[in-house]
């Protein structure tokens, strides 16, 4: 990694167009979950294949009158709980996902498309910037790709029990970390912007695979969703793992670039 | 560095800075410069659509089998008015379309006439801007035939459909009718009809009888229903509230391709 001549001339432990992009996904990522949960309530309702069967959708939020007033249903496949004020029903208010999770926080899918739409072309900017970067600077084959050694089951079997005990070796990253980022990188932020557009009429005409892919444009919308609950699951795990590991030096290195180089001879404090 | 305390106060911060985040994101989306801003996106995604994809591809058609047996109504479901009224009691049978504005030959169809025009039949997916699909069938005239009729002048350079349902009864004057317009590369598309069948039988009144538009590459509220007047211009702007539909002037996109 380092440059064993000038040590001054050593990587930083992130690049500056990793920390670039990594801080513009996570503003365009909360913008685009918030306004697709508003265009979620305009049907807070998910179905497999073409069409929409409305009297058997495979999830469904709904509010129906319990006692003197109305109460909150999720169902997803045949199971159906109360989620008052959280899904189906908030604030006395029939809506999918609450106020709080969604851009605007008022009803308006109209102003959700016009953010999620805004947004989605600031994500695929930022991610070919860095799909572009990472494949033309050596980033993913460096920090990313998993060496031969790594993927030997009693390597995985020692960092599986590294991570359960809540130890991180500091530096490279470890092989379930490059696995994890590998597959939110290359799976499911692409698998986001496909079946985005194999809901959209207009590429689906021209490109019939957007949906066919999926099996349907309902299916597409399904998956869609699911992806976007998967990169939820994921960014609290990726949180929860810098909290552990020591929230301030993670959180610096991502900001200042990392650790800096020891200083060169006879340069000033 | 990881001492607790740090970690209260950065959880502190944080909660304090979600909460002014959450108020401030409402105030930002009613401010016009973010609105405005935000709306340009609309304008990419129909050069990259138009750049990108065949002007010409056909939307997929299914199968009769694939036709949806509880096809969802939208939008006005019977326009008010005892004009509408007529025109069922008696079937539409003194209905006419209105073809005109930029054209050289106005038209005045009825619906026999429409019948006897160049014609399309496709089984194809609704798609609701709030989420939903539905299949249906459709046979409709070709709507490139009948401006072919009417010969469209140079300056034509969209088509505006006049509807027969007023969807907003609080707004004045025409702003509270519906209203779509489609440019000149959807109107001349192969499938773009005016139809006056669904699933094989006559228009139902919920779907827009006597006549809907179906314009299958755009989402479901371009598709006018209760089709009455259709005008040919140069531009939608003093046209209701001048963004080229009814919906569009209530802040949804103008291309509904996506």
């Amino acid at each position: 990694m380092d440059d064993p001549i000038n040590p001054a001339k050593r990587r930083p432990r992130h690049s500056l167009l990793v920390r670039l992009t990594h801080w513009v996904n996570v503003l365009v990522l909360l913008v685009l979950l918030g306004s697709g949960l508003q265009i979620f309530n305009a049907h807070p309702a998910l179905y497999w294949g073409h069409a929409s069967t409305f009297a058997e959708p495979w999830v469904a939020m709904t509010a129906e009158p319990k006692g003197q007033g109305l109460a909150g249903y999720t169902q997803v496949g045949g199971l159906t709980v109360e989620t008052t004020g959280l899904l189906g029903l908030s604030d006395g208010e029939r809506r999918g996902f609450p106020a709080w999770a969604t851009l605007p926080g008022y009803r308006s899918l109209a102003e959700g498309r016009r953010w999620h739409f805004f947004f989605a072309w600031l994500f695929v900017f930022n991610g070919l910037a860095y799909l572009a970067w990472g494949l033309a600077s050596g980033h993913f084959r460096r920090d990313l790709a998993p060496r031969r050694a790594e993927l030997s089951p009693r390597h995985l079997w020692t960092e599986i029990r590294d991570h359960l005990a809540l130890r991180f070796p500091h530096g490279h990253y470890n092989t379930l970390q490059k696995a994890a980022y590998l597959a939110v990188i290359f799976g499911l932020l692409p698998l986001m912007v496909v079946s985005g557009l194999g809901m959209s009429p207009g590429v689906n005409a021209a490109w019939p695979w957007t949906f066919e892919l999926f099996g349907g444009r309902q299916s597409a919308r399904t998956i869609h969703f699911l992806s976007a609950m998967a990169i939820v699951a994921f960014v609290l795990v990726h949180i929860a793992m810098v909290l552990a590991s020591g929230p301030l030096r993670q959180l610096r290195a991502m900001i200042t670039g990392g650790e800096a180089p020891p200083p060169a001879p006879g340069a000033h404090p | 560095m990881t001492s607790i305390p740090r970690r209260g106060l950065l959880a502190g911060a944080g909660s304090a800075l979600l909460g002014l985040t959450l108020a401030g994101c409402d105030q930002i989306s009613r401010n016009p410069g973010v609105r405005a801003t935000l709306a340009r996106a609309e304008g990419l995604t129909m050069a990259a659509q138009r750049l990108i994809l065949s002007r010409t591809a056909l939307a997929r058609e299914f199968t009769p089998a694939d036709i949806s047996p509880d096809f969802r109504a939208n939008g006005s479901l019977r326009p008010a008015g005892d004009d509408y009224q007529a025109l069922v009691a008696e079937n539409f049978a003194n209905w006419r379309l209105e073809i005109g504005g930029l054209v050289e030959r106005p038209l005045s169809l009825s619906l026999a006439d429409l019948r006897a025009r160049p014609a399309r039949t496709q089984i194809t997916r609704h798609d609701c801007v709030e989420g939903w699909s539905s299949i249906g069938q459709w046979t409709g005239a070709r709507l490139s035939a009948l401006l072919e009729e009417a010969v469209l002048k140079p300056e034509a350079r969209y088509i505006v459909f006049h509807c027969a349902d007023r969807l907003d009864a609080f707004a004045e004057g025409d702003r509270g009718l519906y209203y779509e317009s489609i440019d000149l590369i959807d109107a001349f598309h192969e499938q773009t009809i005016l139809a006056y069948e669904m699933n094989g039988a006559d228009l139902p009144v919920k779907h827009g009888a006597p006549l809907r538009l179906r314009v299958e590459r755009q989402l479901g509220y371009k598709h006018a229903k209760y089709v009455m007047r259709i005008e040919a211009v140069e531009s939608f702007a003093h046209i209701a509230g001048g963004q080229g539909g009814f919906w569009e002037d209530r802040g949804y996109e103008w291309y509904a391709g996506i």
